[in-house]
């Protein structure tokens, strides 16, 4: 006997214009913000117009971003961060990345375990996003997302990171706050990451607070601080908070660093110089993909100059120079 | 983090692939056993597809609300206490309601042959017997979407 699928009829579904979906996402509809972020991260060419639309209107969101080691329980931090903020009455948008798997494509994305609770009774929007190969903790589309939740009235809003490793320092420049959360017990760990992750931080947090180790890791990360590597910005001390998720114990402290920041940025002026850099990476980064894309279509071109390569008739740079039609500029380097 | 969607970008595919298909795997009601989701999770992150899982004992009302958010094609629930036909109903009902019907929902678990009208009847598009082999699993989610086109 053969095993099979018993089901319905399909209806073949109509396409909606990303255009047509614009007053709706501004109005606030959560089904046409959740379809306008998966055409954004589809990269459909016929929403890029919609985007351009909802970009003007995005601009007035206080972008927060959660980063730290695997486990360090960022996505529960988040999940109270939601609570903390929604009893405030903010209306709290939160994008949760988890990587893509490099053979299939699929992901696994679990953020929402710890966060669904939070996000049904707050009435906060909660996305997962995949990486879809991208590196840097964020995926391509994040910011898109966080346009979109941004024009929907959406305040603050969260992005949570992948679990970081070496190079996932790129949430930076996404974000206004940084939260660097770190976990105790892992006092090893602490000394691998304090070069890149422990620099970026705006605020630090030390989760599980209520288990004893704890304490020993807030104070290495002050004592780490007090040394002058990491460089703070002007007018504002870097806070080191213990948190605890389960009791729910300062985690209203934290929320308040987090909004201390923010009138910080806006009374300093640091936060025009945010709001550009943000910009700036945005173009580049775009800028990049589109020469990546364009070099993926115009396939014999690119053979013809591996072959030369591989030849040793030219040298890797001058192919990369000739790539992009600057022949003169390659002979004169 | 770039920004992907620029008009003269590349996008071959656009016109007939409906993009990563996404799954979100749900456990409803009073049902604390998820090996088979979890399993079901990674058999279809393996073909691809990029899978939200909700965590244990879900009302319909939460699953719904996810699944809008995520903007999923797919509802899978696996279901082994008994107790599917009142679960996807009330889930078929809150479908309705929040018009979100454009979301296939797909059943597993252990679910007997004599109810299968009962659940095609409240909105559930496909039944995946217990006894089907991780290719039919995948083949059942895919024909769905390849039927219903972009959205």
């Amino acid at each position: 006997m053969t095993v099979s699928t018993v089901s319905r009829p399909v209806k073949r579904a109509a396409y909606v214009p990303s255009i047509e979906l614009v007053p709706d996402v501004l109005a606030g509809s959560v089904l046409a913000i959740a379809r306008m972020i998966s055409r954004a991260e589809s990269g459909y060419e016929e929403a890029a117009q919609a985007l351009a639309e909802i970009y003007k209107h995005s601009g007035k969101a206080h972008i927060v971003g959660i980063t730290g080691v695997p486990g360090a329980g960022k996505s529960t931090l988040v999940s109270s961060l939601i609570k903390a903020f929604a009893s405030d009455g903010y209306k709290v948008g939160v994008i949760a990345v988890d990587p893509s798997s490099p053979f299939s494509g699929g992901a696994i994305l679990g953020d929402r375990v710890r966060m669904n609770d939070a996000a049904q009774s707050c009435r906060a929007f909660v996305r997962s996003m995949a990486t879809r190969g991208n590196l840097g903790g964020l995926a391509r589309s994040t910011l898109q997302a966080v346009d979109i939740l941004d024009a929907a009235g959406y305040s603050p809003i969260i992005i949570e990171t992948v679990g970081v490793g070496q190079d996932e320092v790129e949430v930076v420049t996404a974000a206004h706050t940084i939260v660097v959360l770190s976990a105790p017990g892992l006092g090893d760990d602490i000394q691998a990451i304090k070069a890149g992750i422990l620099e970026i931080a705006d605020i630090h947090a030390v989760s599980k607070c209520d288990k004893p180790e704890a304490a020993a890791t807030v104070s290495a990360l002050k004592g780490m601080m007090a040394l002058g590597t990491v460089k703070a910005s002007a007018g504002w001390n870097t806070p080191v908070l213990p948190v605890s998720s389960i009791s729910g114990e300062r985690i209203d402290d934290l929320k308040d660093a987090i909004g201390r920041h923010w009138m910080h940025l806006r009374e300093s002026g640091e936060l025009a110089e945010r709001q550009r850099s943000i910009c700036k990476k945005r173009i580049l980064g775009t800028a990049r993909h589109l020469f990546q894309l364009r070099f993926n279509e115009e396939v014999e071109e690119l053979e013809k100059h591996i072959q030369a390569v591989v030849n040793r008739d030219i040298d890797p740079s001058v192919a990369a120079h000739r790539l992009l039609g600057w022949d003169n500029e390659a002979q004169a380097t | 983090m770039t920004d992907t969607t620029v008009t003269g970008q590349a996008s071959s595919t656009e016109a007939h692939s409906p993009g990563i298909i996404r799954v979100l795997v749900a456990k409803l009601g009073l049902d604390g056993h998820d090996r088979g989701a979890k399993v079901v999770a990674r058999i279809l992150r393996d073909a691809g597809m990029e899978v939200v899982y909700t965590g244990l004992y879900k009302s319909p009302n939460e699953v719904v609300n996810a699944a809008i958010q995520e903007d999923v094609d797919v509802i899978g629930v696996s279901l082994l206490s008994g107790s599917h036909v009142p679960l996807f109903k009330e889930l078929g009902r809150c479908l309705r309601e929040q018009k979100a019907e454009h979301i296939f929902v797909v059943a597993g678990g252990v679910i007997p042959e004599q109810d299968y009208a009962a659940l095609l009847e409240s909105g559930v598009d496909a039944i995946v017997p217990q006894e089907a082999r991780a290719d039919l699993i995948v083949m059942t989610i895919k024909n769905l979407i390849a039927a219903r086109g972009r959205i």
